[in-house]
């Protein structure tokens, strides 16, 4: 195996292994730091790929990457969570080590999800699309145990950040007029939930989602 | 091109201008004006494409054909309308004190950018950009489906959110799987993505990752369609957003969503050979019709129930395309302009209800005819028309799509019948309380604007007893280019 192949599984294996710190790590700050840890593996893996095939345009999508993922949001997050005057809120999270066996579980899944996929897939990175997947399933899973909306967000933009390595791995990424695209209604998206955040403090009187199931068919 | 331009530089123009302006007490007008203005340059773009037919744009950017053209046209034209009648609402309701001069501008802003959304989705050739315009029409709406801050309307918006956000998340990696089949044939970069150049090499494409992409296009645009079972945020962003909104997410979100769907059933369908994406889609099509006939007796908010009467006619349509045929997708595609029409002069008559009783359960709305007459019989036609009652255009679509379920599909027949039977109770029982009966409902402050409503109903009815030649000729080519 060649070393920019090695250097693309070991970009995968970290990704693997941020996605599951971020499924057990219960302050709010330490997710973000996560999430601009994953961003910066982005950023690097597209570099990795970028040399070792000389497809230019991997480039400019991993500067776009670093910008946006690494510093821009994590930076917009941050800004958020002390205007909120959540920066020191710890998430009870129940029962992690099960959490974390679930996760196991989806990863196995992934792979056998990816299998035929990748066989076709023709790309010195088919072998981490079974990765891509796993870090797809495994935000899902973190956006289902969590309660409060911040770490919910960040479930959400990480799963962005698996679809974004999928797109890598199986073809080396989107043209970059889409990703362009993808990555304006990231921003956009992020920038709206700051202000609906407000919104969700004002009537709620915190960010707590358990308070969110008013609306059910039963009762109306 | 130029037309092009227009009709997506003018909701986009309109929203900048909007959101500095929106908070005057003019901005309805000037709100309406651009509506109209896009209106007007959608009219052109439709002429142009009558007389030269399918053209592409902009270096392939934008694709035109008879399919999307007709629906340019009534997102157009549903767009004007529901900005006349969002003028006298508004107004009403920053009377009486729901809304502040900051959520005008807010609510007037993404108005137009929403429209925007709607129509690049519709125009767009490159399947990414489809999926960029869905999500930003996703973000458009999520502060307008919060605007009044109630706790229920905040709940409404983050399911609406994180619903949808999931959900087209799963379309983007159908999108990442079509890329990559396509990729193999076209090269990567540009062209790989673009709807045309996959149309012209389907017959070629990877027949594994096709199906698999399907599905999670499916899943992805079906979340907006509000297909059951993933239809949770539809009754909820209805019922707790501006009424204006519940008319556009009802009569345009809902149909672009759809022809997402449809354009990528048209490239899997070439693809696999096989009715696999069709049985999908009558499956998925089929469980809406039932499960929201059932759910719409058990509703108390007038909103609401029409919102479950949407995912009813969506689950209709879907099952039409899935049939596929001429006959079927003519049908599905005539019950996507007259539902869309139909629903929403549907909701502006009940959005100006709800403002004279003050409460949208429907125990509370009461002898709506007394106290305004154009009101009360605007519902009772409007429901009329929506439950496929002759002569209105509703029954013509549901007709024909009964009819060729029989001969298709003859299995679904006697399903679709008792779940458009259910249907036909729930909402008739309760439409006749609103209607007749005493009532203690107040005059509005503004006069409400009941032109777009019968406007609207006209077409309809106009669409059941007679269907002019080009329209019906502009259907049948749409039809083909589906199959």
């Amino acid at each position: 195996m060649s070393l920019s192949a090695q250097l693309i599984n070991l970009m995968a294996a970290l990704l693997l292994l941020i996605a599951f710190a971020m499924l057990s790590q219960r302050r709010i700050l330490s997710l973000i730091h996560l999430y601009a840890w994953q961003g910066v593996v982005l950023a690097t893996n597209n570099i990795v790929i970028g040399y070792s095939t000389g497809q230019t345009h991997l480039y400019y999508s991993a500067l776009l990457t670093f910008a946006l993922k690494a510093i821009l949001l994590p930076w917009i997050l941050h800004r958020l969570i002390v205007r909120l005057n959540i920066r020191w809120d710890v998430e009870t999270l129940i029962n992690i080590p099960a959490t974390m066996l679930v996760g196991i579980a989806l990863v196995v899944f992934a792979f056998n999800l990816a299998l035929p996929i990748s066989q076709l897939a023709g790309t010195i990175t088919r072998s981490t699309l079974g990765i891509a997947i796993a870090i797809v399933l495994l935000s899902f899973l973190m956006m289902i145990t969590r309660r409060k909306a911040v770490p919910q967000v960040i479930g959400f933009l990480a799963l962005e950040n698996g679809l974004f390595f999928a797109a890598t791995s199986a073809t080396y990424g989107m043209p970059l007029a889409v990703e362009l695209g993808i990555a304006l209604d990231v921003l956009v998206g992020v920038l709206i939930l700051g202000i609906f955040f407000f919104q969700v403090r004002e009537a709620f009187d915190s960010l707590d989602l358990r308070h969110m199931e008013k609306l059910k068919e039963t009762d109306q | 091109m130029t037309e092009i331009l227009f009709l997506l530089g003018l909701p986009l123009a309109g929203c900048v201008v909007l959101l500095i302006f929106g908070a005057h007490p003019r901005a309805a007008v000037l709100n309406v004006a651009f509506s109209l203005a896009a209106f007007v340059a959608a009219g052109f773009l439709t002429t142009r494409v009558v007389e030269v037919g399918s053209l592409l744009a902009a270096d392939e950017l934008f694709f035109v054909d008879s399919f999307n053209v007709f629906l340019v046209a009534l997102t157009a034209f549903v767009a004007f309308t529901t900005a006349l009648f969002s003028r006298p609402y508004m107004m009403n309701e920053r009377t009486h004190g729901r809304v502040t001069a900051m959520m005008m501008r807010l609510y007037h802003g993404m108005y137009q950018l929403f429209i925007f959304t709607m129509l690049l989705a519709l125009l767009a050739n490159n399947m990414g950009v489809l999926w960029v315009a869905m999500e930003a029409a996703t973000l458009s709406t999520v502060l307008l489906v919060s605007l009044y801050r109630t706790p229920k309307s905040i709940e409404a918006a983050w399911k609406y959110f994180i619903l949808c956000g999931v959900g087209i998340a799963q379309a983007l990696f159908g999108t990442i799987l079509l890329y990559f089949a396509a990729e193999k044939l076209l090269g990567a970069g540009g062209t790989a993505l673009l709807w045309t150049h996959l149309n012209a090499v389907k017959g070629e494409l990877e027949p594994t990752v096709l199906s698999l992409a399907f599905v999670f296009l499916l899943v992805g645009y079906g979340t907006k369609v509000g297909l059951v079972p993933l239809h949770n945020w539809l009754p909820d962003a209805h019922a707790e957003g501006p009424t204006p909104m519940s008319a556009v997410l009802s009569g345009l979100l809902l149909n672009v969503a759809l022809y997402a769907v449809v354009r990528c059933k048209v490239l899997v369908e070439g693809a696999l050979g096989n009715n696999f994406a069709g049985n999908l889609m009558m499956g998925f099509g089929l469980l809406s019709v039932v499960i929201a006939a059932f759910f719409l007796s058990r509703q108390r908010d007038v909103k609401r129930m029409f919102a479950y009467s949407s995912i009813e006619h969506m689950g209709l349509m879907t099952f039409a395309f899935g049939m596929g045929g001429a006959v079927a997708t003519f049908a599905g595609l005539l019950h996507m302009t007259v539902h869309s029409l139909t629903k929403s002069a549907i909701f502006f008559v009940v959005g100006h209800a709800v403002q004279k009783t003050g409460s949208q359960v429907m125990d509370d709305i009461r002898g709506l005819v007394v106290t305004n007459p154009t009101i009360g019989w605007g519902l009772m036609l409007g429901s009329l028309a929506i439950l496929g009652i002759p002569p209105f255009g509703v029954f013509a679509s549901e007709f024909l799509i009964l009819t060729t379920a029989m001969q298709q599909q003859p299995w679904a027949t006697p399903i679709l019948l008792v779940a458009l039977g259910v249907a036909f109770a729930a909402i008739f029982a309760r439409v006749q309380s609103m209607v007749f009966g005493e009532t203690t409902a107040k005059r509005l402050p503004h006069a409400p604007a009941l032109l777009p409503v019968f406007l609207h109903l006209a077409i309809v009815l106009m669409l059941g007893l007679y269907i002019p030649p080009y329209l019906a000729e502009w259907y049948r080519q749409a039809a083909q280019l589906i199959g």
